[in-house]
């Protein structure tokens, strides 16, 4: 099973303040630990929001929205996609995790839905679906 | 904590330190099957005290320690090896070892060489295949018995007996703990990585429904080749195979229909696939090429699986680079099952006359007799050929050789109109 790790933003990284060599230096280690144990699919750091945006929809309305946002311990900083046993497993291998800025943080764990995830009742939507992308794949020739 | 929260932390912490565990003991006694026999020891004592006391602050060194001090005791108790006087050196030599104040920092320094040694330890060839899957998956995976036994729908206690036994052979055939030499690495390494496939293929043959443990399976099997591939980063054929799992289970969503029926890769909704695992795939395919040297099965079949990952849509498929790689690989391998692959991808590149010619070389095959994708190939070559009547025939002698329902099904269907 796979999971997301968010690493949620702090002030610092808001501002766009980069971790200190030997802070780089420790989570690239922790990196190494989890691709050498092979669990680790993917990890990003990301830009503050201030380089980002936001799209609100609201019905067929779409309004966009240029960062920086204001809420920051809501803001994701960071994220990893591991695939591991179990929930606990997850969690341990976050526990392990150098603190990812200076003073507090938070890394949020979400487990991804897998094609075995999707019950009985997704099935006729999925089929629809499937026979709409092949009959466009279809005309597409 | 509750019990069972702690008792699903330990199963968390085992599942992460189990093998380096093993792996470090092993080189100190010299023995896999005492080494997991002191590993389990260790987290018997874990279970037993951690709901208690709280998982410590580095639960790997705790695991190390306590293991050690079984160790000793064994020693002290004389257990651990029979008392022949050449081995008494040997035995005090261990003992220091397992002594040894700085557990930590003495498994980091060996740890790659260590992991690799129970690599090749639990792939030896002096087990059967069968101990072979299940001791791997129990000291590398760091899988339980059950979930073994789960996995391969065999009941518990053959699994359990299976592992007694080949932690036996192992002792008695006196397999060293170590990375084999340079003389041997190479049939050491394919060992290896056929019985990595191997699991792999046991989860990627089962279909969703019934069998939902079995994606686990595949899971477990990647697992393992992604530790092979930084283990042994230098070793082509280690990323091939890597490249050629990530690709296959890319497809894990797209190749089961709703009600469990397979769908084959030319009927694939693409959309479907894990864009990630192929990009992973690519990746790995790309590492195992850019070391050179004459690429081998697995680093081929990932060239071949990565030709259809490339292409959007099932007609932009490279089929002449396809064709060729089966060239290659048939060369390799000598397998009229590969040939057969070839004369699939020779009908696609260059038509169905080119496709059947080599089919036909293969009837008098006699390894291929009774193999029902022969006649299904066949069938449908001719019938592209608009050979109707003779393409039914193929279709019905497919279907009557088949052992699997779905595919009976499948191939009457298409003999049926064919009949039309």
């Amino acid at each position: 099973m796979r999971f997301m790790l968010m690493v949620k933003a702090s002030e610092d990284s808001e501002k766009g303040i980069m971790p200190t060599e030997a802070e780089l230096g420790e989570m690239g280690q922790y990196n190494e630990e989890m691709v050498k144990a092979g669990v680790m699919l993917a990890g990003e750091g990301l830009q503050p929001s201030s380089k980002g945006a936001r799209v609100k929809f609201s019905g067929s309305d779409r309004t966009v929205t240029d960062g920086p946002f204001t809420e920051t311990k809501e803001l994701v900083a960071g994220y990893w996609l591991i695939q591991v046993k179990s929930r606990e497993e997850a969690i341990e291998w976050v526990k392990r995790c150098p603190n990812p800025h200076a003073g507090e943080s938070e890394i949020e764990i979400r487990q991804v839905f897998e094609a075995e995830d999707f019950g009985e009742e997704l099935t006729p939507e999925l089929r629809e679906q499937e026979e709409r992308i092949r009959a466009q794949a279809d005309d597409n020739q | 904590m509750t019990a069972s929260d702690a008792h699903r932390a330990i199963d968390a912490v085992w599942r992460i330190e189990s093998a380096r565990l093993i792996a470090g003991l092993a080189r100190i006694v010299r023995d896999v099957g005492v080494a997991e026999d002191l590993a389990q020891e260790a987290l018997v004592a874990a279970l037993e005290q951690w709901p208690e006391s709280g998982v410590p602050d580095n639960p790997g060194a705790w695991l190390m320690a306590t293991a050690k001090h079984r160790g000793i005791d064994r020693l002290r108790r004389r257990e651990m090896v029979e008392r022949k006087h050449q081995e008494l050196g040997r035995e005090l030599e261990i003992q220091q070892e397992l002594a040894e104040p700085d557990p930590d920092a003495a498994i980091d320094d060996h740890i790659g060489d260590d992991m690799l040694s129970l690599v090749f330890t639990t792939c030896h060839p002096v087990l059967s295949t069968e101990a072979r899957v299940a001791v791997t998956l129990r000291m590398l995976g760091g899988l339980t018995t059950k979930e073994i036994a789960r996995a391969f729908l065999a009941p518990e206690a053959t699994v359990a007996q299976r592992i007694v036994r080949a932690k036996k052979t192992l002792a008695e055939a006196e397999v060293p703990f170590e990375v084999p030499g340079s003389d041997e690495l190479g049939d050491r390494l394919a060992s290896v990585l056929e019985i990595v496939y191997l699991i792999f293929n046991e989860g990627y043959s089962a279909t969703a429904g019934d069998d939902w443990l079995r994606p686990a399976l595949c899971e477990d099997a990647l697992r393992l080749g992604r530790i092979l591939a930084e283990l042994v980063p230098t070793e082509p054929e280690v990323h091939g195979l890597v490249a050629l799992m990530e690709i296959q289970a890319s497809r894990s969503r797209a190749r089961v229909g709703p009600s469990g029926e397979p769908i084959l890769l030319l009927d694939q909704v693409r959309a479907r696939w894990d864009y990630m695992l192929v990009g992973r795939g690519l990746a790995a395919l790309d590492r195992a090429e850019g070391l050179g040297g004459t690429p081998g099965q697995y680093t081929l079949q990932a060239a071949i699986a990565a030709c259809h990952a490339r292409a959007r849509a099932p007609e932009e498929t490279d089929w002449p680079r396809i064709a060729g790689l089966y060239g290659v690989l048939a060369e390799l391998t000598r397998s009229p099952v590969v040939e057969l692959n070839r004369a699939v991808a020779l009908g696609m590149a260059f038509g169905p006359q080119e496709g059947l010619e080599l089919v036909d070389e293969l009837i008098s095959e006699p390894s291929l007799e009774g193999y029902h994708l022969l006649p299904s190939v066949r069938g449908d070559l001719l019938a592209k050929l608009s050979r109707f009547v003779e393409a039914r025939e193929e279709f019905e002698r497919a279907a009557a050789l088949t052992r699997n329902g779905r595919e009976r099904e499948l191939l009457s269907e298409r003999a049926r109109l064919l009949a039309g």
